[in-house]
């Protein structure tokens, strides 16, 4: 009598497709590839700010053109979708008791979302937005 | 009790995604501004230069950069192995020193301003 353990297949290319929650969990991957794409950016941008005015005036030039409109747009989304997804995770990730009882998980996330709302809206008064 | 070297690449991922959640949706929204031609206030050169000039806003930026560049690497290394590309070794090898060598430039152009 030979063993036969079970061995499940799982295709390495189309797992995620199987349940709507992996496919949830692969939109959320994707954000990393704007986000990563977005940080070259910055990188570049800090070598372009240290060449002095000329080249800093080149950089937001090059920024005006329809292609950076569109990568923006979707490293906007891809980044508010991370933010979104990261501060729901905060009530999973570090539970807070305080005596016998947890502070509920809305609380903590709640607290995350107005945290980042108000650094936003400090980052757009200090850059002269409004 | 085993040694591992994951915390080390697990500390900077860690605080790599939350300096991204809380910092780079406004970052890209004053980029965004800039595309559109709108350069906001804070964009333009004397103002970004004296930013980057004094001590403390080097060092956030640097933070802001580095960390960001060391978590993009992180999740793009696991992005790639659940799409199937299991050579794992190699994709974390480039992606890690791409963000190493992300890191020193950064460091290096913010000394030059």
């Amino acid at each position: 009598m030979s063993r036969r353990p079970l061995v499940r297949e799982v295709p390495p290319t189309s797992w995620f497709f199987r349940h709507p929650r992996y496919l949830r969990y692969m939109s959320r991957e994707i954000t990393s590839i704007f986000v990563g794409a977005y940080c070259v950016l910055l990188v570049v941008a800090l070598q372009r700010l240290s060449e002095g005015p000329a080249a800093w005036a080149g950089f937001l030039q090059a920024l005006r053109s329809a292609d950076s409109i569109v990568f923006h747009l979707l490293a906007l989304a891809a980044a508010l979708y991370h933010a979104g997804t990261w501060f729901n995770a905060t009530q999973k990730a570090m539970p807070l008791q305080i005596g016998e009882d947890f502070v509920p998980g809305n609380v903590i996330s709640g607290a995350h979302y107005a945290a980042w709302a108000v650094l936003s809206i400090a980052v757009l008064f200090i850059a002269g937005v409004f | 009790m085993a040694k591992s070297h994951k915390p080390v690449v697990w500390f900077p991922f860690a605080a790599g995604g939350t300096v991204i959640a809380f910092c780079i949706p406004v970052i890209v929204l004053l980029t965004f501004l800039a595309a559109l031609g709108h350069v906001p206030a804070g964009l333009s050169y004397e103002k970004l230069h004296a930013f980057g000039a004094n001590g403390l806003g080097k060092l956030v930026l640097f933070g802001v950069v580095a960390l960001s560049l060391w978590s993009s690497a992180h999740r793009l290394r696991c992005t790639c192995y659940d799409f199937g590309l299991r050579a794992d070794t190699l994709v974390a090898t480039v992606l890690y020193v791409a963000a190493i060598i992300g890191s020193i430039a950064s460091a290096v152009f913010l000394l030059r301003i």
